[in-house]
């Protein structure tokens, strides 16, 4: 389902805008401030783009938080489904169906 | 920013929180001009209160006078409005709101890696604007359809001229939107999908 972006093999998880991150348990006691807020408020899945917007952090700036609080297993990500040169219908179908019912 | 206060910070309402079984996101971008719509169309789609993410421009990108000082250099943050439609428990789409003038391209890298697709969003008053961006689409192969906003002063063309003026090929669609009107801005984003998805059928014939 994946397609990464060419030239970007280094790093196994790039964090995009609406990669939906969720917290993995409560603010450990070695937690900076800003991963604890971070961990309050995506005890439900939330989106790189949300957080950057509640914390008022530039999104480069919520990418290096991010991949620290990755690597120390704080949360974990749900990548995006991107777009495909030959597009996945039943999700454009899904999308559809979703929108219809707006 | 003063995470000290951090049980203060604003996060989701209840209502707006996703369900846990949410497991991946979509993206669709809304580019245009100053001033075309593209915050009110993604409002008035939107199941949450649109939301704000900036992002600074990189060096390479910017053309700021040192002597002007630290006002002129605070204009080097762009702000990008989204908001978000639940599909289904386990699919979200976002919707991301972003300018389309040259000097902001530098924001396309992440946005558009990925998304769907893409609305252009039309002023007939500012045609300039869609000229490069529609150029600029072409050249990343990003898919996208033209939604002309009709404001009640701006000229209104017949959509054969718009789209010789555009220079579009016929199979791109251009419609006409109030963006203002949920329905509206849903009719468009139901004609990017639609029009992918054909793209998808004529890609790989079932
Ligand atoms: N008549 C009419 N007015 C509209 C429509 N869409 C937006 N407006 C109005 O046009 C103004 C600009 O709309 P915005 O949604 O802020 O435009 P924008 O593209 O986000 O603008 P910037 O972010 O400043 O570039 C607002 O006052 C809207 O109420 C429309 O479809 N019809
Ligand atoms: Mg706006």
């Amino acid at each position: 389902m994946v397609a990464g972006p060419d030239g970007d093999g280094e790093r196994d998880q790039d964090l995009d805008l609406v990669t939906l991150i969720v917290a993995r348990a409560d603010p450990p006691p070695s937690a900076t401030p800003e991963q604890s807020a971070l961990l309050r408020l995506c005890t439900t899945p939330l989106s790189v783009a949300e957080l950057s917007a509640y914390l008022n952090l530039p999104f480069s700036v919520m990418t290096v938080l991010l991949t620290d609080m990755l690597a120390a297993g704080l949360v974990t990500a749900r990548a995006p489904i991107v777009r495909q040169s030959v597009a996945d219908r039943s999700l454009l179908e899904a999308v559809m169906h979703g929108l219809q019912r707006l | 920013m003063d995470f000290k206060g951090s049980d203060t910070i604003p996060g989701p309402r209840t209502e707006d929180q996703l369900p846990h079984t949410a497991a991946a996101a979509v993206k669709i971008v809304i580019v245009g001009g100053f001033g075309v719509g593209k915050t009110t169309m993604v409002g008035s789609v939107s199941e949450i209160r649109p939301l704000t993410t900036e992002e600074t421009m990189t060096q390479a990108g910017i053309g700021v006078d040192d002597n002007f000082g630290s006002e002129t250099k605070t204009a080097t943050t762009v702000a990008m409005d989204f908001g978000r439609i639940s599909i289904t428990e386990e699919l979200v789409l976002y919707l991301f709101g972003t300018p389309g003038q040259e000097r902001f391209w530098f924001l396309w890298n992440g946005l558009f890696d990925g998304a769907l697709g893409a609305v252009v969003l039309v002023d007939t008053r500012r045609l300039e604007v869609s000229f490069d961006v529609i150029g600029r689409l072409e050249e990343r192969g990003v898919p996208f359809v033209v939604a002309v906003n009709t404001f009640p002063d701006a000229p209104r063309y017949p959509i054969d001229e718009l789209r010789t003026a555009l220079d579009l090929p016929d199979e791109i669609p251009i419609v006409e939107c109030d963006a203002r009107r949920r329905a509206s801005s849903r009719d468009v984003l139901m004609t990017l999908l639609r029009f992918l998805h054909a793209l998808a059928m004529t890609k790989a014939p079932a």
